[in-house]
């Protein structure tokens, strides 16, 4: 009995996780896509220059830089902001097991989930240099 | 080439790559990174940037549609998920001391043997075991759903299945791939998952292996805006296209032409990775 009500859970959890996924993917594209329609109008017409690596400029880098650009309309900025939404969405999912499995009193996972979650913290908070 | 013709080329080539990826379950994040370096030139460190993003776009998105038919086992996935971010991030250091002619030589490698493993028939459905101590106390043992109703499985060799999840992370993070081969290897072989519990868990945790890994790209400056948003598009409208078709008999004979095309990119990265050409 209590084996099914956990698959139960289990079950109503994948559900909001599979929406979590679908939403986070969707808006992400989205800020994307006007990112990059934005970009396109802005630079269709400059040379390529991916052939030479050199570094992003900060402000594309870090999450307030990238808030800040968006503010302020930079086009790549944009694109970057929707970047960084389809990196959070799988931590979001992460985040939400960590409740879902709070949720089931199933102490074990929580902590397991929450070290996953606090290595993927650690590696979006940065700086990693 | 100017910025609007390199973009609009490159989401077709990202859209065929996501499309071919996910028709034949080989993911489109493979191909990304050779058709970036060795068709269009760009550096290697900007394709794995771009691949990362797009490997968590195909598996966010895949996964959504896989989780509500209750194929995944989210314990293993979780559990398992300690394994590959830490390599996943182990990885992400490593990659920036690394020079990107071995990169791209151990590219090649994980691409050949990824094109072997698809040649190799899934393993046969397997009666249930002994339950295994660890997994039990893990509470990792589950369900899933056949014709003939739900279907126990006991797991087992968590171990190995742990360590193999931490090589697997360290590939995602130097080659910004998903690397579910080497994942549903381990489920398969070491823990002895039922096959499709094994893809579908494997889909469920690559989005969280490279978003581990792309967190650090991103403050390294690997993640180029103009880059990445043609590669994304692309191969996420290609993979959505791709999960629509119905995957029957064309498909076996498709995965083995994707495979052969696999096989031609992992002897030409590692033939320019040793003559120094990436």
């Amino acid at each position: 009995m209590i084996v099914q009500n956990r698959e139960a859970m289990d079950q109503r959890a994948e559900n909001i996780i599979g929406i979590l996924l679908r939403t986070g993917v969707t808006i992400s594209a989205l800020v994307v896509l006007f990112g990059g329609i934005l970009y396109l109008a802005h630079w269709w017409s400059a040379p390529t220059h991916y052939q030479t690596f050199r570094s992003e400029p900060g402000d594309l880098r870090y999450i307030p830089g990238i808030v800040r650009e968006s503010i302020a309309f930079n086009p790549a900025g944009i694109i970057q902001l929707g970047l960084l939404l389809l990196i959070a969405t799988p931590i979001a999912r992460v985040a939400f097991s960590v409740w879902a499995f709070a949720e089931e009193r199933d102490w074990l996972y929580v902590t397991v989930t929450l070290i996953v979650l606090g290595l993927l913290l650690f590696s979006l908070a940065g700086p990693h240099s | 080439m100017n910025t609007l013709e390199f973009v609009v080329v490159l989401w077709f080539g990202s859209l065929l790559a996501g499309f071919l990826g996910s028709l034949t379950g080989l993911g489109g994040g493979v191909v990304i990174v050779p058709l970036l370096t060795l068709v269009f030139g760009v550096d290697i460190r900007y394709a794995i940037g771009a691949a990362l993003i797009s490997v968590i776009a195909t598996s966010s998105g895949a996964a959504a549609a896989y989780v509500k038919e209750g194929f995944s086992n989210i314990r293993v996935g979780m559990f398992l998920e300690i394994a590959t971010t830490l390599g996943a991030i182990a990885g992400a250091f490593i990659a920036f001391y690394l020079p990107i002619h071995a990169i791209a030589v151990i590219f090649g490698f994980v691409l050949a043997y990824s094109a072997y493993l698809s040649f190799r028939p899934p393993s046969p459905a397997r009666d249930a075991g002994q339950p295994d101590k660890l997994a039990t106390r893990l509470r990792m043992d589950a369900a899933y759903p056949t014709p003939n109703g739900l279907r126990q499985y006991h797991v087992r060799g968590v171990p190995a299945g742990f360590a193999v999840m931490f090589i697997a992370g360290i590939l995602s993070g130097v080659l910004g791939i998903g690397s579910g081969a080497v994942k549903v290897l381990a489920m398969d072989r070491a823990m002895r998952l039922p096959f499709k519990v094994s893809t579908t868990t494997s889909n469920f945790m690559i989005g969280v292996t490279a978003a581990a890994s792309a967190g650090i790209y991103l403050n390294r400056g690997y993640i180029d805006p103009g880059l990445a948003m043609p590669v994304v598009l692309g191969v996420l409208v290609g993979s959505l296209i791709g999960s629509r078709l119905l995957a029957g008999a064309k498909a076996r004979v498709l995965r083995i032409v994707f495979a052969i095309v696999i096989a031609f990119l992992a002897i030409e990265m590692i033939f320019n990775g040793l003559t120094g050409r990436i």
